[in-house]
């Protein structure tokens, strides 16, 4: 009796104790957030206190590595945001125009018209598409793409940079294209059967339904689900690191070299580092803007999708 | 009711006949667009593949050269032989071969036919076996990446790039002769990272990989697990499980660039973990696959119907004897598939490895989570900037190397998921 | 039952146990059964001749002969499961849209055969029009619901004609009054009977011949459903309805012949007041005296 009270208690004690073992593991990805959050933010409190916030948000030139006045001490060079993020943007958006029709129509043939057969062969071959590691595309698109656009712009009479947005943004949206259609098709899937048999109990089309009443009712649902796509090719790294150039162009030319977020941080922190000058600290400062975007990006689709879901519940 | 409307006397019928041969035309459109676009994302899939294959095969064999090697035992003194002079013996073999050749240039080019490999070669087998020193035997050694290329026919035969008209000259007789051959590319397998293209292998960014993996798996699936049977069976619905939920969310959508500043800022520049190690690199890949295994894990969990929960509770076992006993094993199969997913996904993750320095050239093989190691996806990244041509090849198979473990890493997650797909 | 339909089916997620169920019951043409009461009419819109239906192997209608008047409301009843929906579903080809579906036999409507390959299922459904068991308004403004169909079909040339037939529709439906003023507010918004008669009203706006309604009620309330019943009677003189109903009240309330289906049969069609008062075959005497159903 005795010793099976004592047991009863020793087991409660360390029931316990893997109670709090397994918080500790949920409480890890919390802590991640925060050595996230403290990382990028610590450092970049110092490269705020070298360089004002204002000149990095609104700064129109970026050139880390060239000193502006030679008695400057500790700062190194311009770190004007603006021409970084812009290229960021524009090859995000190359990429987006990619994807984001490729993608969609590829979810609309395969859930609305493809036979069974032929879903059960293409979707996973697409899938395939989305597991290749990115320094994959990034060697495809250096080597491969880059020359060939060079070429036929060359041929065109375009003059084309060797590292141009057009390229990264190309090969990016290749990469996004799977994202796109698995997300599409799991919204339109969820578009009630009701609202098609609606449709084409008055005489429409398949067409007709899909593009009046299917994709209408799943917009939301794709809208989030560009904006986690956005989101993804914003901070893309390998194919921009090895595709796009280094050096910050403000443009609005595809053809020319542009630079993104992801790019400065690598070329910033890979290589000999001397901490604590301006240059590494920038390397935080841009991580922290690229994290403050995508996580904004993330939040906005997350919602939109959660308010979907519940709305066909 | 073929009856009229509005002011037209055309009946409805009329109407949307009408009309019918301009949406069909509009429906065919719409549905080609459709094909279009599937064909189009499949060619892109050939094109990679096609590409990376077609660059890639050629580097899985390799070029080498018969030579009359005379283990001179003047130059191969026994109390010295670590720092012989190996090269000193492909030279003479080399001029033996080609008598006719005279002055320095001309030499210096017969000599750059074979690879600084060769010497390495000769050394390793001399310290192997003493009893060489004093023989002549006929050696296939390995060529220079160059005339590997040219083989290849990667290289234009002509006098004037990358090789002189003697040299083609040179070429041509070892052709003929039969002192050419292709082999497999064994030392690709065998050697890590180099200089010269053609000794350059993976095996040590393997190892690297191998050593981040495994700390990768061996944190991240316990951990994850554990996170996501607390946040199903013991967490309340409430604030802080929402909390942990979007937390958990953003978390695996934050890009992965940004945990390797978060490896670099807290694990190397704040916790001083050596730089370039496996170590860091298993615990940034860890922190960064976590949310997926999480997610997936707890999807299995609740797969498992709630009726073996009741049952087991119903036999008066505590909460806790039910989710380890029960719960668990159940979900054990879907969980194992989301970790292997993650895996995969780790296993081709280079950027945030980028931030923790595993991005150093590095020729030994690592051994330990301490060593500066790269990995498999870095050291592609590594090639690719070479300018050597030849690495070009190099780095394509290395990718289809990669390429193959990931479809092996995936194929089985399907494995597993079909063979312990439950129907309850 | 019925909601399976509504569902995405494809052929393997068929139960081919269930199929075997079903032709074992005696659904074979040995001992097919013979309809009673009247089937037949001299003059009609709609004529049915050895309808049979199969999903995959599995056959769901048996042989059905039917002819359906001009400008009468037909009910039909029976069972859940006796294929009600699915003979209804014939009549504007509804069933081209699930894979697995085979339809056999001759539809003639105004003595066009429907089931001809070349027919056009387009002018088709625009002829005959459906209303379904649950509503399934668009998510988009009342407005853009009723214009659907009409827009689509490019009925109207300008916006007056097209807002024309938008009020008509919405008058007819007898929805005029509850939503004139928000004409632009979702459709989602509506209540259910609301929802139900915005269905109805986006089917007449396309100005059919015939409407199909598969159990128009089942998802509303009483006075809702009473709504729904006062407007199929008015629309009668305007059209030829088929409605399918579990309810042998509204069946005896709204129409003039009533079917009894069973288990893919079709039992016995007579006039409404005959067949719940005097029915002939046995089953159908079962069924409304409420021994099985
Ligand atoms: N899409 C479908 N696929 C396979 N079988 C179906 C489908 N729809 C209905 N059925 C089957 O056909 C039979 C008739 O169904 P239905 O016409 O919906 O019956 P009712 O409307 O009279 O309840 C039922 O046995 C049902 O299971
Ligand atoms: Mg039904």
């Amino acid at each position: 009796m005795n010793r099976i009270r004592y047991s009863r208690r020793t087991h409660k004690q360390i029931e316990y104790v893997v109670k709090c073992l397994l918080l500790a593991c949920a409480l890890v990805a919390v802590l991640t957030t925060v050595g996230i959050v403290l990382s990028v933010v610590f450092e970049s409190l110092h490269f705020f206190a070298k360089i004002p916030l204002k000149d990095f948000l609104f700064g129109l030139k970026w050139s880390p590595q060239t000193a502006i006045r030679a008695d400057q001490v500790g700062s190194s060079g311009a770190f004007g945001v603006v021409p970084v993020f812009t290229g960021t943007l524009m090859i995000a958006l190359i990429a987006m125009l990619v994807s984001v029709p490729i993608g969609l129509m590829s979810a609309i043939f395969l859930a609305e018209y493809a036979s069974s057969k032929v879903r059960t062969v293409v979707k996973p071959l697409l899938e395939i598409l989305a597991g290749i590691p990115t320094v994959v595309y990034g060697f495809f698109a250096a080597l491969t793409v880059a020359p060939m656009i060079r070429d036929l712009g060359n041929s065109l009479g375009l003059e084309v940079s060797s590292e141009s947005a057009l390229v990264a943004g190309l090969v990016m949206g290749v990469m996004i294209i799977p994202f796109i259609s698995s997300i599409t098709d799991d919204v339109i899937n969820a578009v009630p059967q009701a609202l098609r048999e609606g449709s084409y109990g008055l005489g429409a089309t398949r067409s007709e339904t899909i593009r009046k009443v299917v994709l209408p009712a799943a917009l939301p649902g794709i809208a989030s689900g560009i904006l986690l796509a956005v989101s993804r090719a914003v901070g893309e790294t390998m194919i921009v690191v090895m595709a796009a150039g280094l050096s910050a162009n403000l443009t609005a030319n595809p053809l020319a070299a542009v630079t993104t977020v992801t790019v400065q941080i690598v070329t910033l922190l890979v290589g000999d580092q001397e901490f604590d000058s301006a240059k590494t600290l920038a390397a935080f400062a841009l991580g922290l803007l690229l994290f403050i975007v995508t996580l904004l990006l993330n939040i906005i689709a997350l919602q939109t999708v959660k308010k979907y879901r519940e709305q066909y519940d | 009711m073929t009856k009229s409307m509005g002011s037209d006397s055309s009946t409805v019928i009329e109407r949307v006949e009408r009309g019918l041969s301009r949406r069909y035309r509009a429906e065919k459109r719409f549905r080609l667009i459709g094909v279009g676009a599937i064909i189009l994302s499949l060619f892109f899939l050939v094109i990679l593949f096609g590409d990376i294959l077609i660059k890639g095969l050629p580097a899985f064999s390799q070029t080498q050269i018969k030579i009359t090697i005379f283990f001179d035992p003047e130059r191969l003194p026994l109390d010295k032989l670590e720092s012989a002079d190996f090269e000193a013996l492909v030279k003479s073999g080399l001029r033996s071969m080609f008598p006719q050749v005279r002055g320095r240039r001309s030499k210096r080019a017969l000599y750059k036919l074979v690879s600084s490999g060769a010497a390495y070669e000769l050394r390793k087998r001399v310290l192997h076996n003493h009893d060489l020193i004093g023989k002549t035997k006929d050696l296939w050694l390995i060529a220079d990446d160059e005339l590997d290329l040219l083989l290849k026919g990667d290289i234009a035969r002509v006098p004037g790039g990358r090789f002189n008209q003697q040299q083609l000259d040179w070429i041509e007789k070892l052709e003929r002769d039969g002192n050419l051959r292709q082999r497999f590319n064994l030392n690709f397998f065998t050697s890590g990272d180099s200089r010269d293209p053609e000794l350059a292998g993976v095996l040590g960014s393997l190892s690297g990989t191998v050593l981040t993996l495994m700390l990768t798996f061996l944190l991240s699936f316990p951990i994850g697990i554990g996170a996501a049977v607390y946040l199903e069976e013991f967490l309340k619905k409430g604030r802080f499980s929402d909390f942990l939920e979007v937390n958990i969310n953003n978390l695996a959508a934050v890009p992965s660039i940004i945990f390797g500043l978060l490896g670099l800022g807290v694990f190397i520049n704040f916790c001083g973990l050596p730089r370039s190690a496996p170590l860091v690199g298993g615990l940034v890949l860890t922190l960064m696959t976590l949310p997926t295994i999480i997610i997936s894990s707890r999807a299995a969990i609740k797969a498992v119907p709630p009726s073996v929960r009741e049952a087991a509770l119903g036999l008066g076992a505590s909460r806790m004897q039910t989710v380890f006993h029960h719960v668990i094993p159940l979900a054990m199969p879907g969980m194992l598939t989301g970790a292997i997913i993650g895996m995969a996904r780790a296993l081709g993750e280079t950027a945030p490895l980028l931030m923790i320095g595993m991005v150093a050239f590095i020729v030994d093989i690592p051994k330990s989570f301490n060593a500066a190691a790269t990995v498999l996806p870095v050291q592609i990244y590594l090639w690719a900037d070479s300018p050597e041509r030849a690495f070009q090849a190099r780095t394509s198979a290395a990718i289809i190397i990669l390429l193959f473990f990931l479809i092996l890493m995936n194929a089985s997650a399907v494995y597993l998921r079909r063979k312990f797909e439950r129907r309850w | 039952m019925c909601t399976t339909m509504k569902k995405r089916l494809d052929c393997n997620s068929l139960n081919p146990g269930a199929a075997s169920a079903v032709s074992d019951e005696g659904l074979n043409d040995s001992n097919r059964c013979q309809t009673v009461g009247e089937p037949l009419l001299e003059n009609p819109r709609i004529s049915c001749r050895e309808i049979d239906v199969f999903y995959g192997k599995k056959q769901a209608i048996n042989s059905v002969s039917l002819d359906i008047g001009h400008n009468e409301v037909i009910a039909m009843i029976g069972p859940s499961g006796c294929g009600k929906s699915t003979f209804l579903r014939c009549i504007n080809r509804m069933n081209d849209t699930i894979d697995s579906c085979r339809v056999s036999g001759s539809i003639l409507l105004d003595g066009q055969d429907i089931n001809r390959p070349d027919l056009d299922v387009v002018l088709l459904r625009a002829r005959v029009g459906m209303v379904f068991q649950k509503p399934n308004p668009f998510p988009k403004s009342i407005r853009e619901n009723v214009a659907y169909g009409p827009k689509i079909h490019g009925l109207a040339r300008n916006k007056a004609e097209l807002e024309e037939i938008v009020t008509t529709s919405l008058q007819r439906a007898g929805l005029w009054d509850e939503v004139k003023d928000r004409l632009d507010e979702p459709g989602t918004g509506l209540s259910g009977g609301q929802q139900q008669r915005l269905c109805i009203a986006r089917t007449i706006a396309v100005s059919p011949e015939v409407i199909l309604m598969d159990e128009p009620c089942s998802a509303l309330d009483p006075i809702a459903t009473a709504k729904i019943e006062d407007l199929i009677t008015e629309l009668r003189d305007k059209f030829t309805i088929i409605i399918v109903t579990h309810s042998m009240q509204q069946a005896s309330r709204i129409s003039q012949r009533t079917a009894y289906f069973h288990l893919g049969d079709l039992v016995e069609v007579s006039s409404t007041s005959q067949l719940f008062t005097n029915p002939k075959h046995k089953l159908t005497e079962d069924y409304i005296t409420g021994r099985f159903g």
